[in-house]
């Protein structure tokens, strides 16, 4: 049972203990910088934030026993001299850390292991508490990596990672736009999985093309590696082979579009989402903001609404802003227009922290 | 030895005093500079080492015309003011 929260918004970070009976801020770092990510690695109890200083570029803090220190941040290879290549809409590909968009914790079994996923579409490693990132080249270089295109954002970018907890080595991804990779040897070698999904804005032939999916988010349930859950542009979908192949679930109220997923650490059958209308809008339907579970391994979903606005409520929860801590019960998310709300219950209530937060990009269990 | 500059809003990240720093071009004096000060590196420069996009030079008051290779010219009295677009929100 985790007592604290990471919530990673547009003007700082803010630590949020379990006081009591409720939950408040305890602490803030980095007021009135854009943090855009923050990790706390159990292994080691270090915490790293992403900050976004804009002009100044993307950097990584770690803490030490008395506040921060900024250490290495990924940095692409020097690009080739006379290579060219173009993102989707014609310009120079950067070969830049534009944005940190995933950093999560390597294995048990590996202290010091980090990964870091990027926009424009590349993969990091540290073997060192991100000390230094050794850049994954396999991916970068394969042939399919070039098809990569932007989603929300201009550049593709890898958002999630998920480290198997039977075998460290197995690490899956997910791109948004680029489907799923997966890894059985810690990076060297790359394959696609993710069949099964549809991207239905895309020409005709490439609906089912894997390579094209605009995978939101992808969760792996802890206990039931087998089972992977992902939030899509188009809609819910589940698998039960490792993310190889997955089925559409299509009768999720009220929307099944989204950017969050989290599964119960134990129980496959069990997830949550947080819907949006779909797609250009981008708001609660009516006005309401809800949280969706599937108790069944997605043959039916709950509205989960105590606790939360249900009038004219507009907060869009981003991929990475909702939570859950290891014991399966507590969950935390927190939204774009400021509010973050904390469940001890499954998500059947929810309690609000706060609804005056800058918007919020990213909430984790400490 | 050509003077260089940082933009005051630079300094709330990283610090960046006022340095001064052989080179005939802005590449080598900025080269020597960072040498002397290498977290300040990647807040100017980006990862293939060209200038970042909304930063800018200026050698003597004129904005300098090669923002990759950073091979404009520098003369041994010049100043070369280190500063970026300002924005907010």
């Amino acid at each position: 049972m985790s007592d604290e929260l990471l919530v990673s918004t547009r003007k700082g970070l803010f630590t949020v203990a379990r006081e009591g009976r409720g939950w408040e801020i305890a602490k803030v770092d980095f007021l009135a910088d854009n943090v855009t990510l923050a990790l706390s690695d159990r292994r080691s109890g270090r915490k790293y934030a992403a900050l976004d200083h804009g002009h100044f570029g993307v950097k990584v803090h770690r803490s030490t026993a008395d506040g921060w220190e900024e250490i290495a941040t990924p940095a692409y290879p020097e690009k080739p001299e006379g290579l060219e290549e173009n993102d989707m809409w014609g310009r120079p590909l950067p070969w830049s850390t534009v944005r940190i968009w995933a950093l999560v914790s390597g294995g048990a079994d590996e202290p010091g292991v980090l990964w870091c996923g990027t926009l424009p579409g590349g993969l990091f490693r540290s073997k060192d508490d991100g000390q230094s990132w050794q850049f994954v080249r396999a991916l970068w270089d394969h042939p399919l990596r070039k098809m990569w295109a932007g989603g929300g954002a201009d550049l593709p970018g890898i958002h999630s990672i998920l480290v198997d907890p039977r075998n460290s080595k197995q690490v899956s991804i997910a791109v948004s736009t680029g489907g799923i990779w997966h890894t059985g040897d810690a990076g060297e070698t790359w394959t696609q999985r993710g069949h099964g999904m549809r991207a239905e804005y895309m020409p005709p032939e490439q609906v089912s093309e894997p390579n094209a999916q605009d995978v939101h988010c992808l969760a792996q349930c802890r206990a039931a590696p087998h089972r992977m859950w992902v939030q899509h542009h188009n809609g819910v979908f589940v698998s039960s082979d490792e993310g190889h192949n997955f089925t559409e679930l299509t009768d999720v109220k009220p929307s099944a579009f989204g950017f969050a997923v989290v599964v119960h650490p134990r129980e496959p059958d069990t997830a949550w989402f947080v819907p949006e209308i779909k797609d250009e809008k981008r708001i609660p339907v009516d006005g309401k903001l809800v949280v969706t579970r599937t108790r069944d391994g997605g043959k039916t979903f709950q509205t989960l609404t105590k606790g939360l606005p249900q009038s004219h409520a507009y907060d869009v929860v981003y991929r990475h802003a909702l939570a859950i801590d290891e014991s399966g019960d507590r969950l935390a998310m927190g939204s774009t227009t400021g509010g973050l709300w904390v469940s001890e219950d499954q998500g059947e209530s929810w309690a609000c922290v706060s609804h005056t937060l800058p918007p919020v990009y990213a909430v984790q269990f400490g | 030895m050509a003077r260089v500059v940082f933009t005051p809003n630079i300094q709330r990240h990283v610090a960046c005093p006022e340095a001064e720093a052989p080179g005939a071009t802005v590449r080598e004096v900025l080269d020597a500079v960072f040498a002397a000060n290498p977290q300040a590196r990647s807040y100017v420069l980006d990862d293939q080492a060209a200038l970042r996009r909304h930063m800018t030079i200026f050698i003597d008051g004129v904005m300098i015309s090669d923002r990759k290779d950073l091979g404009d010219a520098v003369g041994d009295r010049s100043t070369i003011y280190v500063f970026q677009a300002l924005s907010g929100g």
